[in-house]
């Protein structure tokens, strides 16, 4: 048997393929989501990522003696909608429990989370793999739970807390809303098990991206994958031993991270060893994961209902009403518009990659046509972008306003030149598209008797070119377009002109 | 001794209101006796103090009775109590003062927000004069686990003033304070209370807002008054009472009428009323003398006009070990939060030691003992192999009390006991004897498991030792008016018997001694 290798990666010394002619991999992926509600899970501080370390904080999120938690309803809706775009059961009644654990970013050293009874339960999400297929991802629970605050451990060689000189802690996200889902077991990928795991986080982000309930930036940690992966020997009714790595913070990680402790699990047990339960970190250079503290006795958390809060009841009204308020799937919306657009697969990866389906989208719903809106985003708006350097949402122009330039062209008040220059003058701040056209005088000139005029008066000037096209050679009616372009400031249709200087040299 | 410190809240209220003297006078009057009968705050004038306060304010105190006297000047509209001296338990956050919660953990902490009811006492123009000393925590029926030292009870300063809230409920006793604020957890208002002859009340659960309050036991706490009068009670619950945002589990309705059903029971009609003597709650273990003088407040009930009938509550057998899991379970994680890491206390902080380490000798050197067996048991109770059989377990029994209570008040308005078996108990009794100081709790811990409303009010002594009993009063939850009225009514017709005791001990061999 032969090890793969990639250059600058410690290989796992086996590929899946031949781990799976020994073993059926199971996973099992949990996946905490920030929320990004104005204020945080239980306390009225601000929930903002990057602000100065402790100044988001509270008597509440630093859990301060007397202080009490009190729940922010725009989190319980997300969490509702979360479950809900999750196909999960909505729990009639459903509360918080206290986990508790000794750790210095926990303020309270328990963290309020949920135990018995998630606020959703129970659903599936069905996942679009990369080579077509699609992968049913059973959905285990999702619950609400606060973040901790973060420790930043100054000296030592491993940013651990061990061997540091002294460690600084930050309360900003101490209380900041989680949900944490919990798929069940993923059995019977077999080899694909590492890209199934890419692609339901991938179409998890995707749903969540939609809902807008969340960042979900893995760089930033507003979503935080860790995977338990186990090996099960061909045949045997019961699962191996699992590992639950951690620090898999971009999607790639997670195909990566998996499909490593796939083939070190099954160098482990191929050589007569015993996988340890234990939670391994994810490192991104090496691709490899290494273990963490290891899990000689489970811990025990200790959990019993929350006292401070009573149970949470959202009636069936609210959860229908969120319900008929849900978006569609993002790839199901994918493939509608691509369809309904009559786009090739390449124009709709351009779109996604360049963040611009929204927007075509809302360019759309604002009127214009969708080839239109599509060439106006991924060309001249996104150059515009990169040269600003920021991404095609951030600049300054709404998809209302981009359709109302391509209705101008349209009907024919803004030449595609023009139009560009309105477009300018919309990014620099002079206003709607109108305000842009009337304050730079940039409307097409229109007025026949005007062109006429311009038209007769370069003729007149270039009495040779005009000879010339009266002996039907049309093509040297270009010079007096351009004539008459140079002289209305390129304000006038170039087609138009060309047929006026042809009918006054017939 | 002033005429002011024995002077009900509610004539101080009457004559501060009419600028027949000032807040500022009455403050100082207060803080005088505060002065000349407590001893210093560390508890070091040994058997000589009452030492029922841990922290006295009086700069802060004096410039809040200006203000007062300022907003009645103005003749403005100011609140019944505005201008009236209150002390504070220990336990309840203050901005201007330490809250120690007579812990060592607590070492140099200054609360950086007033608790809903501080600040609501504060809005309504009362004076807080100070802390008041508690068991650690409020883990204690005695204040004797106090890490600044006991108080002592005013009738008989070689006993205890009951607990945890000893302090606030010695001080009333004292003259020290006119009210004060508690907080009943299994008692803790209630029973001191008793011991020390004062009302002392626990509101339906989730009628006072707990926030500010450093929890002991989160589902069980709740914040209430003492006072010397059952008006005085209901003056001040009405001022403390009431939904707050800051408490999930505060109570969105109105504050039952507490006000007014003092004073429509102080005109001692209980035509009508019927009064259910638990027949669980008396009887062996209890002091003869206590027992006495409950019989005595019963057939004065009847005498009201009140219709007396026996009831059973079988459950309540369960209520005391029920309570001892579910409280030390809830004051595990509760206090928890107390590491070193961000206030209070810090030990072997020596650069070389792991937090973990660190936060072990912080408390092991902070906590007191009954503090620490309370952890250990909650801790226990919690953990995987024992929860259904210790914590579970306790829950169950918790339901069968709230069911004998509901079944109870079909046939019964209120329900009445002894507050506690005995009468107060000397310092040092019990303090080796955890089992039996939990007993002193035996008859407050069934209401707060409940969360309806009870109250301990004044029943005359005990005739064979002389000292104070009180009479309990339970009524149905958000139905706190039923056992103010009952209180008011009896404390009215016992207030005419000759027997009636003295409002405010004398303390004399202190005054004469200091």
């Amino acid at each position: 048997m032969t090890a793969v290798s990639t250059p600058g990666v410690e290989a796992a010394p086996y590929t899946v393929e031949e781990v799976c002619e020994h073993f059926d991999p199971v996973m099992g992926l949990e996946v905490h989501v920030e929320l990004n509600t104005a204020t945080k899970m239980f306390c009225g501080c601000a929930n903002a990522f990057g602000a100065e370390p402790n100044t988001n904080i509270c008597p509440v999120c630093l859990g301060l003696p007397g202080s009490l938690p009190r729940v922010n309803g725009a989190a319980v809706e997300s969490a509702i909608k979360i479950g809900l775009a999750l196909n999960c059961r909505v729990r009639e009644r459903s509360g918080f429990a206290r986990k508790n654990y000794f750790y210095p970013d926990m303020p309270k050293n328990f963290q309020i989370s949920q135990y018995e009874d998630p606020i959703v339960f129970d659903g599936y999400l069905d996942v679009p793999l990369d080579d077509g297929g699609t992968w049913r991802v059973e959905i285990e629970r999702a619950h609400m739970e606060e973040d901790t605050g973060k420790s930043l451990h100054v000296g030592g060689a491993t940013g651990r807390i061990h061997g540091a000189d002294y460690s600084l802690l930050d309360y900003n996200r101490s209380g900041v809303p989680l949900i944490e889902i919990v798929t069940k077991p993923i059995v019977g990928a077999r080899d694909r098990a590492p890209m199934v795991a890419r692609a339901y986080v991938t179409a998890l982000r995707d749903i969540l991206r939609g809902l807008g309930v969340s960042d979900v930036r893995m760089d930033q940690g507003s979503m935080r994958c860790d995977a338990n992966v186990s090996l099960t020997p061909k045949g045997s009714p019961v699962f191996g031993t699992r590992t639950e790595t951690k620090n898999v913070n971009s999607l790639r990680s997670v195909e990566r991270a998996v499909r490593y402790e796939m083939g070190r699990q099954a160098g482990v047990l191929l050589s007569g060893g015993t996988v340890r339960q234990e939670t391994r970190h994810f490192d991104e250079q090496s691709g490899t994961t290494s273990p963490g503290r290891a899990k000689e006795t489970l811990a025990d958390y200790r959990y019993f209902p929350e006292p401070d809060l009573p149970p949470l009841e959202p009636g069936s009204a609210w959860v229908e009403s969120l319900r008929a308020g849900l978006p569609e799937r993002p790839w199901e919306r994918r493939a509608r518009i691509q369809t309904e657009w009559s786009l090739s697969d390449e124009e709709l990866r351009d779109l996604v990659n360049a963040n611009a389906l929204d927007l075509v989208a809302d360019t759309v719903e604002a009127g214009a046509p969708p080839e239109a809106a599509r060439s106006w985003w991924v060309s001249y708006l996104l150059q515009q972008a990169n040269k600003r350097e920021v991404t095609l949402p951030e600049l300054s122009i709404t998809p209302a306003q981009v359709a109302r330039v391509i209705a101008l062209v349209a009907e024919g008040t803004l030449t595609n030149k023009l139009a560009r220059q309105v477009v300018d003058g919309v990014l620099e701040g002079e206003g709607d598209p109108d305000e842009v056209v009337a304050g730079r005088g940039l409307a097409v000139v229109s007025d026949e008797s005007a062109l006429t005029a311009a038209v007769d008066e370069a003729l007149a000037a270039q009495p040779a070119v005009a000879e010339k096209i009266r002996a039907g050679k049309t093509k040297a009616a270009g010079a007096i377009v351009g004539a008459v372009m140079k002289a209305t400031r390129g304000q006038a249709d170039a087609a138009r002109v060309q047929e006026l200087v042809l009918e006054r040299c017939r | 001794m002033s005429d002011m410190i024995s002077l009900d809240a509610a004539e101080l209220a009457r004559r501060i209101h009419a600028r027949e003297v000032s807040s500022v006078e009455v403050t100082r009057a207060h803080l005088q006796r505060i002065e000349a009968v407590d001893g210093p705050s560390d508890g070091s004038a040994g058997p000589d103090g009452v030492h029922a306060f841990l922290h006295v304010d009086a700069d802060g105190a004096l410039a809040a009775a200006e203000a007062a006297d300022r907003a009645i000047a103005e003749g403005g509209p100011v609140s019944p109590l505005a201008g009236v001296p209150v002390a504070l338990k220990d336990n309840l956050t203050t901005t201007d003062m330490p809250t120690t919660c007579a812990s060592r953990i607590l070492d140099g902490w200054r609360p950086p927000y007033d608790a809903t009811v501080v600040a609501r006492l504060r809005a309504a123009g009362l004076v807080p004069l100070g802390k008041t000393n508690l068991d650690e925590f409020a883990m204690g029926s005695s204040t004797e686990n106090s890490a600044f030292g006991p108080t002592r009870n005013p009738w008989d300063l070689t006993r205890v003033p009951g607990g945890s809230g000893g302090g606030s409920s010695a001080s009333v006793a004292a003259g020290e304070a006119p009210l004060a604020l508690g907080s009943d957890t299994g008692g803790s208002i209630r029973q001191p209370g008793a011991v020390t002859g004062t009302v002392g009340v626990k509101p339906t659960y989730g009628t006072v807002s707990r926030y500010g309050l450093v929890a002991f036991s989160s589902s069980l706490d709740q914040i209430g008054p003492c006072a010397r009068s059952v008006l005085d009670a209901a003056l001040l619950h009405e001022v403390v009472g009431g939904h707050d945002r800051c408490d999930q589990t505060s109570v969105n309705a109105p504050l039952p009428p507490v006000v007014e059903a003092a004073l429509a029971g102080a005109r001692g009609d209980l035509a009508g009323v019927r009064v259910g003597v638990v027949g669980e709650l008396s009887g062996e273990g209890y002091q003869p003398g206590v027992l006495a003088a409950f019989t005595d407040a019963v057939r004065t009930l009847g005498e009201l006009g009140a219709e007396v009938v026996e009831v059973s509550c079988p459950s309540f057998s369960y209520a005391l070990p029920a309570y001892y899991l579910i409280a030390p379970s809830e004051a595990s994680s509760n206090l928890a939060r107390f590491d070193a890491m961000r206030y209070g206390l810090r030990v072997g902080d020596d650069g070389e030691r792991s937090t973990d380490e660190v936060m072990s000798l912080t408390r092991e050197a902070g906590f007191g003992a009954e503090v620490k067996r309370r952890i250990m048991i909650g801790t226990h109770a919690l953990s995987a192999g024992s929860y259904d059989a210790l914590y579970g377990k306790a829950q169950k029994a918790r339901t069968l009390i709230v069911r004998d209570f509901t079944a109870a008040f079909e046939t019964c308005d209120v329900l009445v006991s002894p507050t506690t078996p005995t009468t107060a108990f000397a310092i040092g009794e019990r303090v080796d004897d955890p089992l039996a100081m939990y007993l002193a709790d035996l008859c407050t811990i069934p209401a707060n498991l409940a969360g309806n409303a009870a109250l301990s009010v004044p029943c005359g002594t005990s005739p064979d030792d002389g000292l104070p009993v009180g009479l309990q009063v339970m009524a149905p939850a958000l139905a706190d008016d039923r056992a103010y009225r009952v209180a008011a009514a009896y404390e009215t017709a016992r207030s005419s018997t000759p027997d009636a005791a003295p409002r405010i001990p004398e303390l004399r061999a202190l005054e004469t001694t200091r």
